[in-house]
């Protein structure tokens, strides 16, 4: 067995299986041991997560700390709070070779939560310095910028100082959600993960999100693979598909019919590992019992899929030449990865839709086609002429705006 | 070409009516605040969107400088009635808020259904409405209160007679 959360989703799929990991979080130590030790015996190949709370995760750890005094509900665990002694014992006989556990925090600067996780002996965790900034804080990017490369900094030197190898996951493949070009999202996953390379880590996963479209998202994490093999060479790396993040279905079959399709998705394209969403996902924080029966679900699914034969190319395709478009103009505008996207952003080469972040320029605009991909319906500042048309989009609706967001429950409910 | 008076008192005009809408700080999410912008606009309100992650006092010192005619706070992530219970008293202890309506809405708890109690309180802090029932009669109420606000502050604008076309 490989050292390391890298090593052991490289190994699980060399033994043909996908590794699927849920986002559970809960406030009090024993029902998180509870859940994690769940996870670990689903039957499917399963990583554990542990998901900090929004207290947390926005650093206002008095809060976080009151919740906890009090006993009231808190939508995560608050890492930081419970203290090093409360987080050993949650771990202590759960997590080991065969089963690594991921910190999922969401915050833009996130220091404390990577040294509370260093210091509890962990060394997986994800984000982004655009990715957990410009969607999630009010945080300037140019601060998460500097937070983000302090903090890969600790995470790769204590980590590899304690003999082990540190993974970092990039949350740019996730950007907003949904109604975020599948291009852009392959774009500012590769970017991210240069950003976490060149601040000394090593091991390292590329986040995609499913959209709209299944032949789009096929196109979406071929591109995101060939990028990765051309940009990142010096790291060990994985590509990680999260099923929808947008607005889910309420239907069992619903959901069950989107989590099937998005473990597809991973097999058909080589994806290491895949994060579940439950069937209460629109309505409420899912309970453990919800958590596992996705996890087996998508298990299941994923050993029924097949890789798609003949692979289909992965750089001969409108996702893969778009993306690399914004992946070279970025590139190009500093040899910091870091400075690179301030630009980017301020320039608006890099404009995520619909992103209300000051630092955002706004101008892009996104739209589900009729064949169900999703487009650009006005590209801004992006550098993409010659592969996008240029056209400026009317004003979109409340009611249209509702339209697109609920287009993937729809299709899934079988109300379309 | 159109001139504009000096402005005999400042703190009394008014441009178009506006909304400010805004997230809680620890609840990330955008789509139900890019969603109520368009919906205040669809009514007739300018909108300021805060965006989300917005601090207690952030939110204060933006509605104090920005003197709304409505204030919309809607958060998703389960936290809503403890953080609407903490932000509300202290919008409404500034005067200079006085009148201006406090709505919240969303997902406020992490049970998924209404608690009566904790929004009962969140009346009781100030909030002028609490749309937490989750359906589509939320949307219906929240647009009649959007477009009322719309037309009497538009009708106190037009009252005041700042402006020769």
């Amino acid at each position: 067995m490989t050292a390391g959360f890298g090593g052991f989703v490289a190994d699980t799929a060399a033994s043909g299986e996908l590794v699927v990991q849920p986002r559970m979080g809960f406030g009090d130590v024993e029902t998180m041991r509870v859940g994690l030790l769940a996870t670990k015996r689903a039957r499917a190949a399963t990583a554990g997560t542990i998901t900090v709370d929004s207290y947390t995760r926005v650093g206002d750890l008095e809060s976080a700390a009151a919740a906890l005094a009090s006993g009231a509900a808190l939508n995560g665990y608050p890492l930081v709070s419970q203290g090093v002694e409360a987080n050993k014992e949650l771990l202590s006989g759960i997590r080991d070779a065969t089963f690594p556990v991921q910190v999922r925090h969401g915050s833009a600067n996130p220091g404390k939560i990577f040294e509370a996780l260093l210091d509890a002996g962990l060394d997986a965790t994800e984000g982004g310095p655009v990715s957990y900034c410009l969607p999630y804080s009010r945080m300037p990017l140019n601060q998460a910028v500097d937070h983000w490369a302090r903090g890969c900094e600790l995470l790769a030197t204590r980590g590899q100082a304690a003999g082990r190898e540190p993974h970092l996951e990039t949350f740019g493949g996730c950007i907003l959600g949904q109604l975020c070009p599948p291009s852009q999202l392959v774009a500012l996953s590769v970017l991210e993960g240069l950003f976490f390379q060149s601040y000394g880590l090593r091991d390292i996963s590329l986040s995609y999100a499913q959209q709209t479209s299944p032949e789009q998202d096929i196109e979406a994490v071929l591109a995101l693979r060939a990028l990765a093999g051309e940009f990142l060479a010096g790291a060990r790396w994985h590509v990680v598909v999260y099923a929808y993040m947008g607005v889910y279905p309420e239907t069992p079959h619903g959901t069950a019919s989107l989590l099937t399709s998005a473990a597809e998705l991973a097999v058909r394209t080589g994806a290491e590992r895949l994060i579940v969403k439950t069937e209460a996902e629109s309505l409420r924080i899912p309970t453990i019992e919800e958590n596992v029966a996705a996890l087996e679900l998508a298990g299941t699914a994923a050993r029924a899929a097949r890789p798609a034969t003949p692979p289909p190319s992965s750089t001969d395709s409108q996702v893969y030449a778009e993306a690399r478009r914004l992946v070279d103009a970025t590139l190009e505008l500093h040899e910091d990865v870091g400075r690179a996207l301030l630009r980017a952003f301020k320039l608006g080469y890099l404009d995520i839709p619909y992103c209300v972040h000051p630092d955002n320029r706004g101008a892009a605009r996104s739209h589900i086609d009729n064949d169900g991909s999703l487009r650009w319906a006005d590209v801004g500042s992006l550098p993409l002429d010659g592969l996008v048309a240029r056209r400026r989009s009317r004003p979109v609706g409340s009611t249209e705006l509702v339209d697109a967001l609920h287009y993937v429950r729809r299709r899934h409910d079988g109300r379309d | 070409m159109t001139d504009i008076l000096p402005d005999q008192n400042p703190i009394s005009r008014k441009g178009r009516p506006r909304a400010l809408v805004s997230g809680v700080a620890s609840d990330s999410h955008t789509w139900n605040l890019v969603f109520l912008q368009l919906v205040c606009e669809e009514e007739g309100l300018d909108v300021v969107n805060l965006g989300p992650c917005v601090p207690d006092d952030l939110l204060v010192t933006e509605c104090v400088d920005q003197r709304p005619d409505l204030v919309v706070i809607s958060t998703v992530n389960g936290h809503g009635y403890r953080e609407g219970l903490r932000v509300v008293p202290k919008l409404r202890t500034r005067p200079e808020l006085d009148g201006v309506p406090i709505v919240i809405g969303g997902r406020l708890g992490v049970t998924g259904r209404r608690e009566d109690d904790l929004a009962e309180k969140l009346t009781a802090a100030g909030c002028d409405g609490v749309f937490d029932r989750g359906g589509p009669e939320d949307l219906e109420d929240f647009r009649t209160l959007a477009a009322a606000v719309a037309w009497s502050a538009d009708g106190a604008a037009a009252r005041a007679p700042v402006q020769l076309g």
